[in-house]
């Protein structure tokens, strides 16, 4: 098939305009004007790209579509494979959406190497695009890990005092990680004689290899997701990042993880995923509760929604080991509505923080009588977060514990417990940071919230009540896809149970 | 004597080319006028000259690639692996003499000795990489390393300089020793010291090996080993990097590795090769042992050049698993890794060069900190460079690092594969720790603007190939593919 490269335009585009903002030279004043408005037009060109993408995108089948592929190293056997299929489809209009909305809230509160800054953002997209969109484990491997430079920088560069300790646990937590799954791509490789990942997804692997392969690449997303005990980075990494890099990190930085575990771990190892499902429900649920409980403790405002990201990915997780429809569109459907709403949050947190330049919780107190507008829009992405019906956090939630009740009740029961949690520990961080007197001399002056900060928040209240109320035309994306994958692992199970049984 | 005596000189051609440039070179510099300025000229042309006469070689050489072609009595051999890797090596050594051009002026080096002597090394080490016998193979190497121990003292008046030359001298003679001793014990229980001969009778059918040869193999070893600086043999490494100026620790890092590895990959492959399984856990206890040294002894280094010699001593354990590996695959992957690691390696020494503070040189890495403010291009090409040597894509060190694990995992030396892996990610400690200090950090004092012509076109032409070498890496890839291919087929 024949036809433009739309998705590479797609992935690449923002790398042409890295690199013009890196070729704008003059006085200071004038190049960092331009990196602005050419960062934020490229990300903004990116997203209507994106959307007609999406518009072309054809629900009814689950195979890849605007396929591309290209001859990249054939003594290797390992070639450039591009396309999109309902998995990764909406995480690909994510990554196009945050960009620009990232680079809109940075517009005033980053004066510093505003250019540098532009150019790791523009990266960061591509290598975020690339990874949804790769079709080869190889070329998927690379924007995985090539994320972590510009991450790297932008937390190091324009974070806060601690910067430099958060960038390196960053770095070396998920690199750690990472390798030992490029270990497991070779060892898939050499079974298999092929990188190609739909190749791959039909491939049968021997049963002890899938153990260590599946091992493997728990290493890598663990560290990603972030899954307890290993999501100890996260927060560092979360209160040490601008609010911008806050906002990548959690909305689509954090799904790499559970996007790899349903693009690779489920289909490609089916047996050793059953196998090793206690132990995803076991470090799921005991994210959720022990890091609500940690979250309610947290006098960070950052710190507290870096703590309840890992519990929402608590969800996710359980979500995508039930191996039902309603349980893994519930994950995705939780990643995307995570996405979106720890978006917000974050920027949340940075509209006062440019204000006030603290993000203890106790520096603030009774916001409500200066910031109005503010106080409202927090108030719904609050409760989106909480999981209220109505908002984009309600659907995935309730999707992932339908699935998993028809499961094990008992895992069902104790992820519930996290809703209970969740909403004890935002309603207290909203009571103390919004409500009650205004005491505090420092906020004497604080202004309500500026046409461009409201136009940054737009798109994300649209989306999230939008996505609470009518979630078909999201669902309807990944539907195939899911009950197709359901079906392949299904019957792949039944195989292996054949094989076992003539062994017998 | 009849003319068909004379022994076939084509596949020698290159080597001879050099030697009489060489000659001529060296005439040339005799008879230039002398003192204060007239020096400096001297030193300039023939720096010139030589690095013209390296690019020209590498012409002559590539028109030798295609069949086997040997001669000296079945001494020399030339093929399409030798090919590959004295371009490497000649590559490597053109780019070192460029990046000297400026260094020996300002750091009153400007004798035209210097340039000589590298074309005499390099000479050595083309000597050495088509060796095809242990004398030839000795010949080879000892006119590299004099060549090198000289150089290395080449700043006379310099304590360090000289200190690093005569410790240089002193242990690679014992290196030498060990070595000449190694092939003595070969030839004392085989007869033979041709590779072809060696070969033979090494066959895997001909039964059981004497123990003196695996005695031999391994005083062989040992003294190649020092060479390629590879645990336990490394320790005049950081002493030397530190001590030589540093144009000559950036040709040291570069071309006589290369030459050495292609000289360690044909001994032990080729007459060797049918004694896998007598030496095949030397190198494996060499290579997990380099990579961890390399990795962890360099967290705690804050002179830049000697962190760049614990590093070199990491990435000779990276390259020592594609030889454990062994068979073409192995050998492909080593071959493509040392094309990457010449680029990176002279990029480094190159920013290294640009560190300047009131035109003395600054080595301390902490003296690069802030360096992003002042030098936004220099620190982007210095922090590719230096995630490229991290492994992290796309860069070529990480391609370097695929192709290597790939062949161990295929060999399934599944142990060797993980420790490799892990000590990298240690290893990016150091790498992200420089910049760090580029970006994250304040400057006190900024450094020099203008780092000259020459290091530029250096730094950018070798910062093009890390940065996009993912594009299109067929070139590298079939060029050493064959150059393998040809090792095995002789």
């Amino acid at each position: 098939m024949t036809h433009f490269p739309i998705l590479s335009l797609l992935t690449f585009l923002p790398l042409v305009g890295a690199f013009f903002v890196l070729t704008t030279r003059g006085e200071e004043k004038v190049v960092t004007r331009n990196a602005r408005h050419v960062a934020l037009w490229t990300s903004l060109i990116n997203f209507l790209l994106s959307l007609f993408i999406w518009v072309n995108f054809d629900t009814t089948t689950a195979d890849y579509q605007f396929v591309e592929s290209a001859e990249w190293m054939p003594a290797f056997n390992i070639n450039y494979k591009m396309g999109i299929d309902g998995f990764s489809m909406l995480f690909v209009l994510l990554a196009t959406l945050l960009t620009p909305l990232c680079v809109l809230a940075s517009w005033e509160n980053v004066q510093v190497r505003v250019k540098e800054y532009m150019i790791s953002f523009l990266v960061l997209e591509t290598f975020m695009i690339g990874m949804f969109c790769a079709m080869d484990m190889v070329v998927f491997y690379i924007f995985f890990e090539a994320v972590l430079i510009p991450m790297f920088l932008i937390i190091g560069v324009w974070g806060g005092p601690n910067r430099v300790y958060a960038s390196f646990k960053f770095f070396l937590y998920t690199l750690l990680g990472s390798v030992l799954m490029l270990l497991a791509i070779m060892a898939m490789y050499f079974d298999a004689g092929t990188t190609d990942i739909l190749a791959l997804t039909s491939h049968r692997f021997p049963i002890d290899l899938q153990i260590w392969l599946w091992l493997a690449f728990f290493a890598s997303f663990a560290v990603k997701i972030p899954m307890w005990p290993v999501h100890t980075w996260l927060p560092d990494a979360h209160v040490e990042a601008p609010t911008a890099g806050s906002v990548v990190l959690a909305a689509v930085l954090l799904k790499f993880g559970g996007y790899g575990l349903l693009r690779f771990s489920l289909p490609m190892f089916p047996e050793a995923s059953v196998m090793f499902t206690p132990l995803i429900y076991t470090l799921s649920v005991v994210a959720i509760i022990y890091t609500s409980l940690v979250a309610l403790a947290q006098e960070d405002m950052k710190k507290l929604i870096a703590y309840s990201s890992v519990a929402h990915m608590g969800f996710v997780t359980i979500g995508a080991f039930t191996l039902t429809v309603q349980g893994i569109e519930g994950s995705i459907y939780q990643m995307l509505a995570h996405g979106v709403i720890s978006a917000a949050l974050f920027l949340i947190v940075g509209v006062v923080y440019d204000r006030i330049h603290s993000r203890n919780i106790s520096d603030y107190g009774g916001l409500v009588h200066k910031m109005p507008a503010y106080s409202l829009i927090f108030m719904l992405f609050m409760l989106a977060s909480v999981g209220l019906p109505g908002t984009a956090g309600f659907v995935g939630e309730f999707l992932v514990l339908v699935g998993v009740f028809q499961v094990n009740t008992w895992v069902a029961a104790l992820a519930a417990t996290g809703l209970i949690l969740g909403a004890a520990y935002m309603l207290y961080l909203y009571r103390r940071v919004i409500f009650g007197a205004l005491p505090k001399e420092s906020l004497a002056a604080i202004g309500d919230m500026s046409l461009r900060e409201k136009a940054v928040f737009a798109p994300l209240i649209i989306l999230v009540i939008w996505m609470g109320i009518y979630p078909t035309p999201f669902l309807d994306v990944m539907h195939v896809s899911v009950e197709h994958m359901i079906g392949n692992i299904e019957t792949a199970l039944q195989a292996g149970q054949a094989v076992t049984v003539a062994g017998q | 004597m009849t003319l068909a005596s004379i022994p076939n000189i084509i596949p020698a051609l290159p080597e001879l080319f050099l030697a009489l440039i060489i000659m001529a070179l060296m005439m040339l510099g005799v008879f230039h006028k002398t003192g204060g300025k007239e020096d400096v000229k001297a030193s300039r042309l023939i720096s010139l000259l030589s690095v013209i006469s390296l690019l020209l070689a590498i012409l002559l050489v590539s028109t030798l690639s295609g069949g086997r072609l040997v001669t000296f009595s079945n001494m020399f051999v030339s093929d399409t692996f030798a090919v590959y890797c004295k371009v490497l090596v000649l590559t490597g050594s053109a780019l070192a003499i460029v990046l000297s051009f400026g260094f020996q002026e300002r750091h009153d080096m400007a004798r035209f000795e210097y340039a000589i002597l590298i074309v005499f090394a390099t000479l050595g080490m083309m000597m050495m990489i088509s060796a095809n016998d242990l004398i030839s193979l000795y010949v080879g190497l000892e006119l590299q390393s004099l060549s090198l121990y000289v150089i290395a003292a080449f700043q006379r008046d310099d304590t360090r300089s000289t200190e690093a030359g005569l410790k240089y001298f002193v242990l690679g003679a014992v290196a030498s020793g060990m070595l000449l001793y190694g092939a003595s014990l070969i030839y004392g229980f085989t007869g033979a010291t041709n590779f072809d001969q060696l070969a033979e009778l090494f066959n895997p059918h001909h039964g059981d090996v004497s123990i003196g040869v695996v005695f031999g193999i391994v005083f062989i070893l040992a003294g190649l080993a020092f060479k390629i600086s590879a645990v336990p043999f490394h320790m005049w490494t950081p002493d030397v990097y530190e001590g030589a100026p540093t144009p000559v620790t950036a040709f040291f890092s570069v071309a006589p590795k290369i030459a050495a590895l292609a000289l360690l990959i044909r001994v032990m492959v080729g007459p060797f090769g049918g004694l896998v399984e007598h030496w095949q856990q030397i190198v494996i206890f060499i290579s997990i042992a380099s990579m961890l040294l390399g990795a962890f002894a360099a967290i705690n280094q804050r002179n830049i050049k000697r962190l760049m010699a614990y590093s070199s001593i990491g990435h000779v354990g990276y390259a020592l698993i594609g030889l454990c590996v062994g068979g073409e695959a192995g050998v492909r992957s080593v071959l493509i890794y040392l094309a990457i690691y010449l680029f990176m390696n002279i990029g480094v020494f190159a920013c290294i060069l640009s560190m300047r503070r009131d035109g003395a040189m600054v080595e301390g890495i902490n003296d690069l900190a802030g360096m992003s403010r002042t030098h936004p291009m220099l620190s982007m090409a210095l922090a590719i460079f230096v995630f490229s040597m991290a492994g992290i894509p796309p860069f070529a060190g990480f391609f370097g690092k695929l192709y290597i694990f790939l062949g161990a995992i295929e060999a399934e030396l599944y142990g060797l594969a993980v420790i490799g892996v892990l000590s990298s990610v240690v290893a990016a400690f150091y790498y992200i720790r420089i910049v760090q200090l580029v970006y994250f950090e304040e400057a006190d004092q900024p450094l020099d603007k203008s780092s000259g012509p020459e290091l530029g076109f250096v730094i950018t032409a070798s910062g093009l190939f890390v940065a996009f070498f993912f594009v299109y890496p067929t070139p590298v890839l079939s060029a050493a593919a064959a150059a393998a291919a040809a090792l095995f087929a002789g």
